[in-house]
């Protein structure tokens, strides 16, 4: 079972999560970007394996985005951050 | 090289003891051939077979990591079927379907076919409307499908629930008599015999570490076992397809995810037709040994571990008890996990790749196993040509570009909803 260690309510099971996808790509800025650069940020994946950072929303909890470093060969979690603290930090 | 079968050669070993030849032989990589299949998968196999007996091309390679049979070929739930909604995946599909009912003749090897019949369950009168626009979809495609009601339902499927207490009535469904389920190892075991009774190398063991390129071209493939030169080369690996193209330097709309399945213990003839319940995403099929064969979702992150988590485990024999009461003390038998490619409009990836001489089929989603036929056909005359065949160019790799997604259940962009 994958247990996430929510900053907020400690060590909860994932299915109280709700999955965001991978929390590394980056939005172009509106205006700018071609057609490529849009596919590719909409469409396109690393699906590494090994670390993975990505987004869960804490659903059956407190609702906050968090961000999960995981790594995929082996489902063992990381460090667990609130994403609005990653987002100020950027 | 392995004989051909035939009832006098079973009466010939019977009678006289003689040992049975390998399948297939186990070849050592040579320096170059014309074509070089990464991955000794159902896909690569078939493509590596169509090459040879349709095309004449048969100085082939197929280089396995580990061994044949070991991946998704031998961990699916074996159904074959052609309901499908959309253009594009209807054709295909059924023209993998008629390929699924010639195919033991064709490879000299009984792959078991059995068009039991698959029923698309409806709980509700809207999902009901929904099948017969399906169905009308696939009568006009020249697919027969009946849509039943509730009434032919409790004759022909008499021991699902019916009862007026159940969390989801069952209105009606959809049969296609003409799906049903295939034996998987044989299908494997049955391409790798015919391919290589064709000439066709299979060489197992031995995994590829990157491409020799020149320009934008790929030349070949670096492998443990030494380097090997292609005119042409094909990605064909599953689960793993963006790490293999990634060694080309390619990026894919690939996110690699686990789906679990389960077999029960064994129990006499009971469920005569593959089911799909229509309230969650959950099938149910009996294997001829008599284990109830089952799966559902995929587990819903990104992974590699070919483990499960036992939530969706929950949530499947959650399905199956609400909707055969009567297997609730049936013991699970097995369970087991398989790593599949996951895309953003739920169909796959066939055909030629922005490099020259590279060519890729990935991105099968739930839906490799019933495919692995018209793949192959298909994929072996586009690496014959250098040119899709007609019934793949809906699934090119820069379709998002010109907005030609093909979501056959509507579910948007997002690779773990799918």
């Amino acid at each position: 079972m994958l247990i996430i260690h929510c900053p907020n309510c400690g060590e909860r099971h994932y299915t109280e999560f709700r999955y965001g996808g991978d929390a590394n790509r980056k939005r172009p800025a509106h205006g700018s970007g071609g057609l490529a650069e849009w596919h590719d940020h909409v469409f396109v994946f690393d699906n590494p394996k090994g670390a993975h950072r990505e987004y869960w929303q804490h659903v059956l909890g407190c609702r906050d985005w968090l961000v999960l470093e995981r790594d995929t060969a082996t489902n063992t979690p990381g460090v667990v951050r609130l994403a609005r603290d990653e987002v100020a930090q950027r | 090289m392995s004989e051909r079968y035939s009832a006098f050669s079973l009466a010939r070993h019977a009678l006289t003891g003689a040992p049975w030849p390998e399948l297939w032989r186990k070849a050592e990589p040579r320096k170059g051939y014309d074509v070089v299949i990464v991955g000794g998968g159902g896909h690569g196999l078939a493509t590596a077979y169509y090459l040879a007996a349709n095309h004449g091309i048969r100085n082939v390679a197929v280089i396995e990591r580990s061994v044949i049979g070991s991946g998704n070929v031998g961990r699916n739930t074996t159904l074959v079927r052609s309901n499908y909604q959309l253009d594009g995946n209807t054709q295909f599909f059924e023209f993998s379907l008629k390929l699924w009912e010639g195919l033991s003749h064709a490879l000299n090897y009984n792959v078991m076919l059995s068009q039991r019949g698959q029923v698309v369950l409806a709980h509700g009168p809207g999902q009901l409307d929904a099948l017969a626009r399906k169905g009308n979809t696939m009568l006009l495609n020249g697919i027969e499908a009946e849509l039943l009601d509730r009434a032919q339902l409790m004759r022909l499927l008499p021991y699902l629930d019916y009862s007026p207490r159940t969390r989801f009535p069952i209105y009606g469904g959809l049969l296609q008599r003409r799906a049903g389920t295939v034996r998987h190892d044989a299908v494997a075991w049955g391409y790798a015999r015919a391919a290589d009774r064709l000439g066709v190398d299979i060489i197992e063991n031995c995994e590829v570490t990157g491409f020799t390129q020149d320009g934008g071209r790929v030349t070949g493939v670096r492998t443990t076992r030494g380097e090997i030169r292609a005119e042409r080369t094909a990605i064909s690996v599953a689960g793993h397809s963006s790490q293999v193209a990634a060694l080309a330097g390619l990026r894919l709309p690939v996110e690699s995810h686990l789906l679990q399945a389960f077999v029960t213990e064994p129990l006499k003839p009971l469920v005569d037709h593959v089911i799909s319940f229509g309230a969650e995403l959950f099938y149910i099929s009996q294997s001829d040994r008599g284990g109830l064969v089952f799966g559902g979702h995929i587990d819903g992150f990104n992974n590699y571990t070919q483990r499960g988590q036992f939530p969706k485990v929950q949530t499947v024999a959650e399905c199956a008890v609400a909707l055969m009461p009567a297997i609730s003390r049936l013991r699970v038998l097995r369970h087991w996990g398989g790593i599949q490619d996951m895309t953003p409009d739920g169909s796959p990836f066939i055909g030629r790749t922005p490099l020259d001489n590279l060519y890729l089929n990935a991105g099968w989603c739930y839906q490799g196993f019933k495919a692995t036929p018209a793949t192959g056909w298909c994929f072996a005359q586009t690496l014959a040509h250098g040119e899709e065949h007609p019934l793949i160019r809906p699934f090119s790799l820069d379709r998002f570009a010109h907005g030609d997604g093909l979501d056959e259940y509507g579910l948007g962009n997002w690779t773990w909803k799918q």
